[in-house]
């Protein structure tokens, strides 16, 4: 026992020393279920990417005599929906439209939000009450709400989407970046910088932002399938994407009225937004315990 | 006489506490409150007192990374709470601090020899010949460069993280160097081991200390002069044999005292000190010591004691020594 | 302690005030003329701006601003342009439908959610933790419109058990219970979800506490360790729960239209279908005041059940 404690502290002397950002790349790989996720996402964008050339039909083209053909019918193994639109190819086509109408608003919302967080936190003051209050009236309506408001001010369509769900993610984003940025702020190596004579820009690149990113990060991506869900959530209300734009939760909403005739292919839109969503939540639990380095 | 290379004058901070609805400033948490002295070329200051009598503020305020309320603080004769941002990043190469945390004070997310290097960089030095001055500095603190170069902070003890600590404090070449209780994290054989280090690079490197702790062994252990702070003043300078030999200050008196000693001649028999430090942000009415001193007198009071030198190498703030009647104010 | 609740109360006014101001500009930045949107395309000029007068259209925006502001005040929420009715009136039936909904919900969430989480804290790692976590994560990720949809399909079309649409219409508490059960649960999918990993993570920092191993190692009976960990964990718990019951209110709009349940959802969205702006202004504020009503509610609850927390 003595000896391989020897050989394994001697191997670890030797090797080389991660980086933060390895390390955690190195406990991802590691985690089954991370990795799991990780592939289904990556099959859903993927398939998302190549719809051009992966869909059988086109998903505006369909005739009524085809309508609501089962799951497993030889010419659409989907299914049609109520128009006799071929399933598969819209499912494809409208996962584009929802993975951008969820993703791009988080996207937005961490570069917006992370910056608007930094500058409170670091500036402090009048700077933080300012942006810190302004931001705590958005916060004072609830998600869904927030979006509908915005959305049905704004009219249909994925751009008003996009900014919708945008403002509804910024303030969370802008909370959780400030509170970051104003722990490290304490800390001595941000005192000792200064000390060496480094200005403030010097300060947040090297010194700020890759301490603060981490917790940023995580957060964000716990956001995205709320996101997907709402940008969803969204169609089905009418204030979203519009008719005949294929998206998953627009399909959901035109096929609501068939489910007595049907019971299945009404159920393939929200199952693949249940999917999708599933794994980006595990991804982000994944994350989050791999950034979780102590000591 | 060679002029000092530290001067401070009158140095005062106090903060405001906020509290009630509206947060408005209800106190002020008087830190530093008045202290001035001289710190001479190539000497070791050590500053001693009890946590909460400000040292720390003050070692932030000497180098400006606080801005002090009242006072002057002259570095080689030059006002350096009056210069310029620019200047004052130059005068920064020549003051430099090394942190108490050796924990906090390392970016995790830096190898060292980056962190060590980044002060350089700060300063213009092209990427590669920091580099190298870096790793020539750890080289010199004891960590050696190609087996800790690359390493994270969190991979490091807490002795070697002092280490580094001060390697980057050197690397810029300062001649001051404030230590704000460098070795009190440590454990004691690394504290040895630190301290050895930082008496080396201070021959080689002709530098000056103005070392801070609150453990008096290490304090006489490296200091030719000591300052004794209470409550955020001065209470007592002088060397550090006639301090240890003779302290004059009642407050100097229990703190030499209540030292623990392996000596049996030397053991406690009765507490010197009575009471609870009290709180810096409502101090006792003129001498900030009275409510804990066996000495106190009515005159205590009235007005805080000015300095007032009993030999050619110590000076107290104490009515005990003051011949002078109290209408001097 | 009442220095904190004073500041609160100070907070909320701002607040609500720029909520008030989102609302009311909401409506401004829709394209598009509302008058226009709602009178016959044939009505003369004359008419218009015979209707944009009575409305108050014409003034400043600011002014306009103000005087609705002042109305809102007094509880006069407008007409609906629509119906023709107080909004108010629909505003409050309609909130009453949603608030029993919520509330059924929350419960639901609430004591699946906190069973769930520290059944799964206390048997950490072990099977009955992933099967709980594992419900947690499909909680919050499900779609919970879907889910409705989902709920109906199997209860109402294929089974039959229980009704698809709206509220009872026969009286007595059986009918009203078999037509609130399906969305009560679909609403609550989401909210079981997040509750129970909180509840988890809450249980497990403190279980995982150096001083509560020790008294388990030295033979704690478990059900004192049980009451501890509760108590400990309450705060957490109670935020939580604060803001999933904020979530289930105003998120409702989706659950509601799946079922033609006749809460603020579903008004919401006939509203919007309608461009009713009085309507839309009148059911969103209204929302938006109870949520700022519910933080603070629950962030003074907090300091009663712990003082130790005063969040600036």
């Amino acid at each position: 026992m003595a000896i391989s404690t020897v050989v394994l502290q001697a191997e670890m002397a030797a090797a080389t020393p991660m980086s933060y950002w390895r390390t955690v790349g190195w406990r991802l790989a590691r985690d089954p279920t991370t990795l799991v996720a990780a592939g289904v996402l990556a099959l859903i964008v993927l398939s998302a990417l190549l719809a051009p050339w992966l869909a059988p039909y086109d998903p505006a083209a369909g005739s009524i005599r085809l309508r609501l053909a089962s799951v497993g019918s030889p010419e659409h193994v989907l299914g049609t929906d109520e128009q006799g639109r071929d399933m598969l190819s819209r499912l494809l086509w409208g996962g584009r439209m929802t993975l951008v109408a969820g993703l791009t608003p988080v996207l937005v919302a961490f570069v917006l939000g992370s910056g608007l967080g930094v500058l409170a936190g670091y500036l402090g003051g009048l700077t933080n009450t300012l942006i810190m209050r302004t931001m705590d009236i958005f916060y004072a309506f609830p998600a869904v709400l927030l979006a509908i408001a915005v959305s049905g001010a704004l009219g249909p369509g994925l751009a008003n989407t996009v900014i919708a769900l945008s403002i509804v993610f910024v303030p969370r984003v802008v909370r959780v970046a400030e509170s970051a940025t104003v722990q490290v702020q304490g800390l001595e190596y941000i005192a000792a910088a200064r000390a060496s004579g480094a200005g403030v820009a010097a300060i947040v690149r090297h010194h700020l932002l890759a301490n603060v990113l981490g917790p940023i990060l995580v957060f964000s991506s716990t956001q995205v399938s709320l996101s997907i869900i709402l940008a969803a959530g969204l169609s089905f209300l009418g204030l979203g994407v519009t008719p005949p734009a294929a998206e998953w939760g627009l399909m959901l909403n035109t096929l609501r009225q068939s489910i007595y005739v049907n019971a299945l292919v009404p159920a393939l839109p929200g199952l693949a937004i249940f999917v999708t969503s599933m794994a980006f939540n595990l991804l982000s639990d994944g994350l989050r315990d791999a950034m979780d380095i102590r000591g | 006489m060679t002029p000092p290379l530290l001067e401070v004058q009158g140095l005062r901070k106090h903060f405001p506490l906020r509290g009630g609805v509206l947060q408005r400033t209800q106190a002020w948490v008087r830190a530093v409150d008045g202290v001035s002295f001289a710190v001479a070329p190539g000497e070791t200051l050590g500053v001693v007192g009890e946590s909460g009598c400000g040292k720390s503020t003050l070692a932030r305020l000497l180098l400006r990374l606080i801005e002090p309320d009242a006072g002057l603080v002259k570095f080689r004769g030059e006002d350096v709470l009056a210069a310029s941002p620019a200047r004052m990043k130059r005068l920064r190469r020549d003051m430099q601090l090394v942190f108490q945390d050796p924990y906090a004070s390392l970016n995790p997310r830096l190898t060292i020899e980056d962190t060590v290097a980044f002060s350089l960089r700060v300063h213009g030095t092209p990427r590669g010949e920091a580099a190298e001055r870096a790793r020539a500095l750890l080289g010199r603190v004891g960590l050696d460069p190609r087996l800790h170069g690359r390493r994270y902070a969190h991979e490091l003890s807490g002795g070697q993280r002092q280490r580094v600590n001060i390697a980057r404090a050197l690397v810029l070449d300062p001649k001051l160097l404030v230590l704000d209780e460098p070795v009190s994290a440590l454990d004691k054989s690394v504290q040895a081991q630190v301290l050895n280090l930082l008496q080396g690079l201070k021959a080689e490197r002709a530098l000056t200390y103005v070392f801070i702790s609150h453990d008096l062994n290490v304090i006489e252990y490296v200091s030719d002069r000591v300052l004794v702070m209470y409550l955020g003043e001065v209470v007592e300078t002088g060397t550090a044999e006639a301090l240890a030999q003779s302290p004059k200050h009642p407050y100097t008196q229990a703190l030499f005292a209540s030292a623990p000693s392996m000596d049996p001649e030397h053991r406690m028999e009765r507490l010197p000190i009575a009471g609870d430090p009290p709180n810096p942000i409502d101090p006792p009415s003129g001498c900030r010591f009275r409510t804990r001193c066996s000495f106190a007198m009515a005159r205590c009071a009235e007005a805080p004691p000015q300095p007032v030198p009993v030999s050619p190498t110590q000076a107290v703030a104490c009515y005990l020594y003051d011949a002078e009647p109290a209408s001097v104010a | 302690m009442w220095v904190y609740v004073g500041r609160r109360l100070l907070l909320a006014i701002p607040t609500l005030l720029g909520a008030s101001i989102i609302v009311f500009a909401m409506v401004h930045l829709a394209p598009g003329d509302p008058i226009a949107a709602v009178m016959p395309a044939e009505s003369s000029k004359a008419e218009i701006e015979a209707t944009k007068r009575a409305y108050g259209f014409d003034k400043p925006l600011a002014v306009q601003y103000l005087v609705w502001l002042g109305r809102v005040a007094t509880g006069d929420l407008g007409r609906s342009i629509a119906t023709r009715r107080p909004v108010i009136l629909d505003v409050r039936d309609a909130l009453a439908n949603s608030l029993v909904l919520a509330l059924s919900s929350s419960l639901l969430a609430f004591v699946l959610g906190v069973g769930l989480g520290l059944l799964a804290a206390f048997r950490q790692g072990r099977v009955l933790d992933k099967v709980a976590s594992g419900m947690a994560v499909v909680g919050v990720s499900v779609p919970h419109y879907w889910a409705g949809i989902i709920l109906i399909i199997v209860f109402s079309v294929q089974l039959n058990w229980l009704p698809a649409m709206g509220a009872a219409n026969d009286p007595g508490i059986v009918p009203y219970l078999r037509h609130i059960a399906l969305p009560t649960i679909a609403l609550a999918l989401i909210p079981l979800g997040v509750i129970t990993r909180v509840v988890r993570s809450a249980a497990l920092d403190i279980l995982n506490q150096e001083f509560v191993l020790a008294l388990r190692a030295k033979g704690l009976a478990a059900r004192r360790v049980f009451t501890h960990v509760v108590k400990n964990s309450a705060p957490q718990i109670l935020t939580v729960l604060g803001l999933q019951f904020g979530f289930q209110l105003g998120g409702s709009v989706l659950v509601e239209s799946v079922f033609s349940w006749p809460g603020t959802g579903y008004l919401l969205n006939l509203a919007i279908f309608q461009r009713d702006i009085p309507v839309l202004q009148g059911v969103i504020l209204v929302l938006a005041t109870f949520f700022v009503l519910l933080n603070l509610a629950v962030d003074l609850l907090q300091t009663l059940v712990d003082p130790r927390i005063v969040r600036h």
